[in-house]
């Protein structure tokens, strides 16, 4: 099982995302704010004329808000459920392949890692958190509703 | 018919086609149970399609096979060499038949008889074997129609891509905008632009379907209805080559089907009751589909009792949704129209088929939600008459982009009923405990501000904003304060995101021009946010009423003020509208001050040079039919009429005369002189005459009527009796009457001929000319 994973820092947690959802990694510039949406939808943005919607991934875990003050955010865009999202998060290192399928982790973790969570993976730079992108993308609002 | 024909022909075609590669390998190897099913498959479709179609000949072949191949499906009989060419050879005729069917010529002569009779355990086999492979290579007749089946999938994919390309293009003209580029490269640009508009449009057609696929089940659901409700009703549908956008067939298909229903189960009477009634046992009920402009119209019409309006309000008054002095204010129209309000049925029992009472009400919002509009009409005893309007496509809004606190939102057109100022002279703005309500020439609507919905803080103050005044779908009016107004667009719109789309307040997202994205409002949602209650006091103003003609001596103008102040009035029917532009906008060129309003240049009124400054220019554009002009103009005062009579000037002029309006004299803006002096390629211009003016022709009555009236005639209609002293008619057109009392009006400025005696329509002098001379002819 090598399935790569895309290394991201959110809230200064090296964390991975399976990279074959991921379609690209893209600095974003303009940001629309999208008023009265779900907290962490930071706004909207285009794409080569697409319209991505913005996560961000601090208030998508309530972690607090990402800095936005020097205006350049990167984010990786991924498509589900044929909407294109951007996920903003601190910084993109590197494509990994993994070592091992995702373990369920028994330690607990903070609520909402928790909830993004779909185990750990062994990778040449130790074990990283494998998160869920649905589940960041659906944020802490749902995840109370249901 | 015809075409459902075409499209049985095709799909046997399509399946004799495949079937070709099948058949040689069943007969190599009769006991594949998979060649049989697919065989199997074909002689069932034809055999059901036929008993639809009529075709005796077919129906008895295939169905022979049918039963054939069955026995050896269930394992009654071994397929043996003599039925597989038995088979074969009822297969090769029907694909015969199919080709006398497709090319329209009778069926072939023969029996077939004989090949029903070689499938009977043990036969004799009649036909070669050999011949089962004819089929594959049959020459198709030339005349057909080619087409292909493609998947809806797949269409969507091209759609959305061709849609994407638009957005792309929209950027790369930005981009061209902003930086020099070569006259060279911005002609390749133009074309490409115009290419890819060809393209969407053809597009759009592929995902257009014609609304038979709609209407197709119509005829089998109303003769279950009717015979369940032992009635007996004809279905006549026409229209059924209307096209329209797949999306918005299905959108339509539950609204249509519960009219339907509701006039089957509650509008046509029993057979007894018909009769009774002096009318036919059978019922009918005639659907059909016309295209109107982007609209599509869908009339579903019956010959029942029609709907009581006098027991729907009572109705209405029992459950508490009317007041009483409000029902009695309700005109016939509006009585119907309770038909679509919530918890409303006439109907005495409570049915299965159209239960109760909820529906109509939903049938409405569907078709409002989709930008359409349902009217009823009926007369009772006679029929009631349903009317969908839809537009063509979904993907393609027309909108209004307005800002609020800098940022831009767009507003589906569909849903605008009007734009005021905050701080017009017809409207006023009051806070009543906290909730806004804006009375706007008299009507009160509820007013929300946009600010306040989206939580953001607005720079311009209060009685700065605009209004917009939206009626969403299955609501009543309401005000929407916003910043500013930008600009109309047909923006592709797309669905948004679910976690925007869960706030309830946007309908999509789209891409401006400029290449930011803009979130599009759903006026509903933005109402229901904004908390205004969508109640139903404004039910008069739902209905789309044709206003009375207006009474000849009253004229309806424009009141506005001028730019050097003085206050003026314009016909309010050549206006077409009003537009804001930079000052920048506007230059002298060629001679005269014109300004730019998109991609057209117009020619400015109403301002001298240099009267503009760097803000924003407010104008009329005027439209007499052919061209267009601007006049700027600093403020509009109001909408009024003209009772008083005119006091003509002296001179032609800018101003044609002065008149009263509002108990304040104003001066009246002679559109003919206008036009006459600013569109170009001008040829340099007693007691009460009459003088006949064509009364439909608008651009008689709004442009010449001044004039003639000026020069002292009395202007009556085609409708005057008795004799006119002159009668003026767009060249061309037949007249009775003596000629000679003619002035004949050309459009172009230049004669088609010697014998051409008419006179260009902007000639002013010879106009005047041809009056004086008509006049004096009287004299005499």
């Amino acid at each position: 099982m090598n399935e790569l994973l895309l290394v991201v820092t959110i809230g200064g947690e090296r964390v991975a995302l399976p990279a074959a959802a991921v379609e690209s990694v893209v600095e974003l510039d303009t940001l629309i704010p999208v008023p009265r949406a779900a907290p962490h939808v930071a706004g909207l943005s285009a794409l080569r004329s697409r319209v991505l919607t913005v996560i961000d991934c601090m208030r998508s875990l309530e972690l607090g808000t990402s800095d936005r003050s020097d205006g350049i955010r990167e984010a990786a865009v991924v498509e589900f459920d044929g909407h294109h999202y951007a996920l903003i998060v601190d910084l993109v290192e590197d494509v990994v392949e993994a070592m091992s399928d995702a373990q369920p982790m028994r330690a607990v973790m903070g609520d909402g890692w928790e909830r993004v969570s779909l185990g750990m993976v062994d990778t040449e730079t130790g074990p990283l958190l494998l998160v869920d992108v649905a589940a960041l993308i659906a944020g802490a609002a749902d995840a109370k509703a249901a | 018919m015809d075409d459902l024909i075409a499209d049985f022909v095709a799909e046997c075609r399509e399946m004799l086609e495949a079937l070709g590669g099948e058949i040689v390998a069943w007969e190599a190897e009769p006991d594949d149970r998979a060649r049989l099913d697919s065989i199997f498959r074909f002689v069932h479709t034809v055999k059901g399609n036929c008993g639809f179609f009529e075709f005796p000949r077919l129906e008895a072949l295939s169905h022979a096979a049918e039963d054939a191949l069955a026995d050896v499906r269930a394992g009654r009989r071994h397929p043996d060499g003599h039925l597989v060419s038995a088979v074969l050879a009822i297969i090769d005729r029907i694909g015969e038949m199919i080709a006398a069917i497709d090319a329209g010529e009778e069926m072939p002569a023969g029996d077939d008889s004989s090949l029903i009779q070689a499938l009977a355990p043990g036969a004799e086999g009649i036909a070669a074997p050999a011949t089962a492979t004819v089929v594959e290579g049959q020459p198709r007749a030339a005349s057909a129609p080619r087409t292909i089946r493609l998947s809806v999938e797949l269409l969507d994919r091209v759609m959305s891509t061709v849609s994407d390309m638009v957005l792309a293009r929209n950027e790369l003209a930005r981009r061209l905008r902003e930086s020099p580029t070569e006259v060279a490269v911005d002609g390749a640009f133009e074309r490409l632009s115009a290419i890819i508009a060809d393209m969407r449009d053809a597009i759009t057609r592929t995902r257009m379907q014609r609304i038979e696929n709609l209407f197709v089940g119509l005829p089998r659901m109303v003769r279950d209805l009717s015979a369940e409700l032992s009635k007996q009703v004809l279905v006549d549908i026409e229209g059924g080559d209307v096209e329209l956008d797949r999306e918005m067939i299905e959108m339509i298909r539950d609204p249509l089907t519960h009219i339907i229903r509701n006039a089957v189960d509650h509008g046509i009477e029993t057979p007894a009751d018909r009769l009774k009634a002096g009318k036919r046992e059978i019922g009918i009920l005639a659907v059909s589909a016309r295209q109107s402009g982007n609209q599509i119209l869908i009339d579903i019409h019956d010959d029942g009792r029609g709907i009581d309006g006098k027991k729907l309000v009572a109705k209405a008054l029992d459950v508490g949704l009317l007041e009483r002095d409000e029902a009695a204010k309700l005109n016939p129209r509006e009585q119907l129209a309770l038909v679509f309000e919530a918890g409303l049925s006439t109907a005495k029992e409570v049915t299965s088929i159209s239960g109760r009472g909820v529906g109509m009400d939903v049938v409405r919002s569907n078709v409002e939600r989709i930008g359409g509009i349902v009217e009823v009409d009926s007369k009772l005893g006679e029929g009631t008459r349903m009317t969908l309007r839809v537009p063509l496509t979904l993907t393609i809004i027309p909108a209004l982009t307005v800002s609020i606190a800098g940022q831009h939102f767009a507003i589906p057109r569909s849903a605008i009923e009007e734009i005021v100022r905050a701080n017009g002279e017809s409207v006023t703005l009051e806070h009543l405990g906290g909730a806004g309500m804006a009375t706007i020439r008299g009507r009160r609507v509820p007013e929300v501000s946009l600010s306040e919905i989206l939580g953001l803080t607005s720079e311009v103050d209060e009685n700065d904003r605009r209004l917009i005044v939206l009626r969403p779908a299955g609501g009543d009016l309401y005000a929407l304060s916003v910043d500013r107004i930008h600009d109309h667009e047909e923006l592709v719109v797309k669905p948004a995101a679910p976690a925007v789309m869960a706030t309830g307040l946007y309908a999509g997202t789209t891409l401006a021009d400029d290449g930011s994205p803009i979130l599009l409002f759903d006026p509903a949602g933005l109402a229901q946010v904004g908390g205004v209650k969508l109640e139903t006091q404004e039910r008069s103003a739902r209905i789309a009423e044709g206003k009375a003609a207006p009474v000849s001596k009253s004229t309806a103008v424009l009141l506005f003020r001028a730019l050097d102040g003085s206050r003026r009035a314009l016909r309010l029917a050549v206006v077409d509208r009003i537009e804001e532009v930079p000052a920048t906008a506007i230059k002298k060129a060629a001679g005269q001050l014109r300004v730019q309003l998109g991609d057209a240049i117009l020619p400015l009124a109403g301002a001298s040079d240099a009267e503009f400054g760097d803000g924003k220019v407010r104008l009329f554009r005027l439209n007499d039919g052919a061209h267009e002009i601007g006049y700027a103009f600093a403020e509009v005062i109001d909408f009024a009429t003209v009772d008083n009579d005119i006091i003509h000037a002296e001179s032609p002029g800018e101003v044609s005369g002065v008149s009263l309006i509002n108990g304040e004299p104003a001066e009246i803006v002679d559109g003919h002189w206008l036009f006459a002096n600013y569109v170009g390629a001008v040829a340099q211009a007693a007691d009460q005459l009459v003088c006949r003016l064509p009364s439909d022709d608008p651009w008689m009555q709004n442009m010449l009527r001044p004039i003639v009236e000026a020069a002292g005639y009395r202007v009556v209609g085609d409708e005057h009796e008795g004799d006119a002293d002159l009668v003026i008619a767009p060249q061309g057109r037949e007249i009775s009457g003596d000629a000679s009392k003619t002035i004949w009006l050309r459009p172009d400025p230049d004669a088609s001929g010697k014998k051409d005696e008419s006179i260009y329509r902007y000639d002013r002098a010879g106009l005047l000319m041809a009056l004086k001379t008509a006049g004096a002819g009287r004299g005499k």
